[in-house]
């Protein structure tokens, strides 16, 4: 394994332990960084350290404890992490709990929900500022504040670093999975460029939500999250054709599916069904997987998808999961009803899939003059060229 | 005698060291001469509005909503204030849950600037 390499894998495990030994973000990040640089012109492919995460974690706790002891004005928390660290000799960089101590302080809900994300990506993805700002489209000085002044906060504000006691998980963990989640779709549904643009932010979060299971595999929320994103994204090779066009479910070629991967989602979701009350990441994935599992768009169980949307807008109910809902509907009992269902959904004037489901369902009822005015209006929304040139196109085959 | 709080107001911004130390110079001037005519019952400085998290609960126990910066004025106006000791902001956040103005209206929860001896 190479430098980068174990960086890539392990370098948010390494800071997440600096974190926990020097009690601050800002220096533990650039303890790591000098440790890197010291272990780039140490390390050779042929003189490798024998556990790497250890060297890199003891250089930089050295690098840590040389700064705070270099630095003339010192505040009493300083004073403390020094003590700490020499106490702590023996630094254990496999512990498992720093990751998940880190990943809740990023997503603490004293954070805006966009510092929350960049902050791990940053920390735990090992993202720099740049590819974190292009991803979600802001301006790298933009992005390069919102993380600071959030490091800022951490540090000022005393967020504490830990993991919360059980009973504080029911109001922290949806606010993690809701990151992890916007993280995937980010990468998954591109805002801008092509579909694909971003696709890397997708595995990225398919990594923490791996870990994420690894460490709380008592959560099933978790797992059904896990489940949701590894299903959407074994189609992911199948929705876009040579040209960059989009390709809708029903044309797609279902052999460029990833099996193993619906196969995972599959037996994640049946696990976590099992237990008694669905949360909407399980109920999201146990409708992707059906779909993943029809081998044939006829032959997709939209019954079971029907009555899977009416259960998650009991548990959470959106425009979105309503649009979703009537389009599975409409599968079921025609566009009409799904058209009825449509009706008196508010706040989705400027989203381009509530205007295109709507258009598709006129469309399919042969109303062409309506259906094309629906067009027109999802092609008003902001959207990716992918789905604009689709919208274009259903435009033109109605009027 | 009656009691007056005195809130301050300012500029947020990146301060030079000097214009720093030329605030401070002003501050320690007012708190000498405040201070020696024994009118100074208390005082402190806030950190900057980024440090700030509002606090809102939907009625007395109920769900904790926090949201990230200073609590924007609106129709609400600043009606007390309290000066929690806590380990860290979970536990501020925490108890200023349960001060009645969480579902009367927010409560924005700031750090104070920690002096360094000496300075």
């Amino acid at each position: 394994m190479s430098l980068d390499e174990v960086l890539r894998r392990e370098g948010g495990q390494v800071l997440a332990t600096l974190v926990r030994l020097t009690g601050d973000i800002g220096l533990a990040e650039d303890a790591l960084q000098e440790a890197v640089i010291v272990a780039h012109s140490k390390w050779t492919d042929d003189d490798m350290p024998d556990n790497p995460v250890a060297w890199l974690t003891t250089a930089a706790r050295n690098k840590a404890l040389d700064r705070i002891r270099r630095e003339a004005r010192r505040t009493d928390k300083e004073r403390e992490a020094v003590a700490l660290l020499d106490q702590q000799l023996a630094v254990e960089p496999n512990e498992p709990t720093d990751l998940l101590r880190l990943l809740f302080t990023c997503c603490h809900p004293a954070l805006s929900q966009e510092a929350q994300t960049a902050l791990a990506l940053r920390t735990l993805c090992g993202m720099t500022t740049t590819e974190i700002a292009a991803a979600f489209l802001v301006q790298d000085s933009t992005m390069g504040q919102r993380i600071s002044r959030a490091k800022k906060k951490i540090a000022t504000a005393q967020i504490p670093y830990r993991v919360p006691e059980d009973h504080e998980l029911p109001d922290r963990l949806p606010g993690v999975l809701e990151v992890l989640y916007l993280v995937f779709t980010t990468g998954h549904h591109s805002a801008e460029g092509s579909l694909d643009s971003r696709v890397d932010l997708a595995a990225e979060a398919i990594r923490l939500c791996r870990m994420l299971v690894d460490l709380m595999p008592d959560e099933a929320e978790v797992r059904g999250l896990l489940a949701l994103m590894l299903a959407s994204h074994a189609r992911r090779r199948a929705r876009i054709a040579d040209d960059g066009s989009m390709v809708l479910l029903a044309d797609q070629d279902r052999s460029l599916w990833d099996r193993a991967m619906i196969d995972e989602a599959t037996m994640l979701v049946e696990r976590s069904l099992r237990r008694r009350g669905a949360g909407e990441y399980r109920i999201q994935a146990a409708i992707a997987c059906l779909h993943g599992l029809a081998a044939t768009f006829e032959e997709t169980d939209w019954n079971q998808i029907a009555e899977l949307y009416r259960m998650l807008e009991r548990v959470r109910p959106t425009p979105v999961v309503r649009v979703n809902r009537a389009v599975a509907e409409a599968h079921v009992a025609g566009p009409e009803r799904g058209l009825e269902l449509l009706e008196g959904v508010t706040g989705v004037d400027n989203w381009h899939l509530f205007w295109s489901a709507k258009a598709d369902f006129l469309r399919r009822l042969d109303r062409r003059d309506a259906a094309a005015d629906a067009y027109r209006r999802a092609l008003d929304c902001d959207m990716n060229e992918t789905d604009r040139s689709f919208l274009e196109g259903r435009l033109a085959s109605v009027v | 005698m009656p009691k007056y709080a005195a809130l301050i107001y300012s500029v947020e911004g990146e301060a030079t060291p000097e214009e720093w130390a030329a605030v401070m110079a002003g501050y320690n001037e007012f708190g000498e001469k405040a201070g020696a005519a024994g009118v100074i019952l208390g005082g402190e400085a806030l950190e900057d509005t980024h440090t700030a998290t509002t606090v809102h609960v939907d009625g007395k126990g109920g769900q904790i909503h926090t949201t990230d910066g200073p609590f924007a004025e609106t129709k609400e106006a600043l009606g007390g204030f309290y000066l929690l000791d806590c380990k860290d902001l979970d536990e501020a956040i925490h108890w200023a849950a349960q001060i009645p103005g969480a579902w009367h209206g927010r409560v924005e929860v700031r750090p104070l600037i920690e002096f360094n001896e000496g300075e």
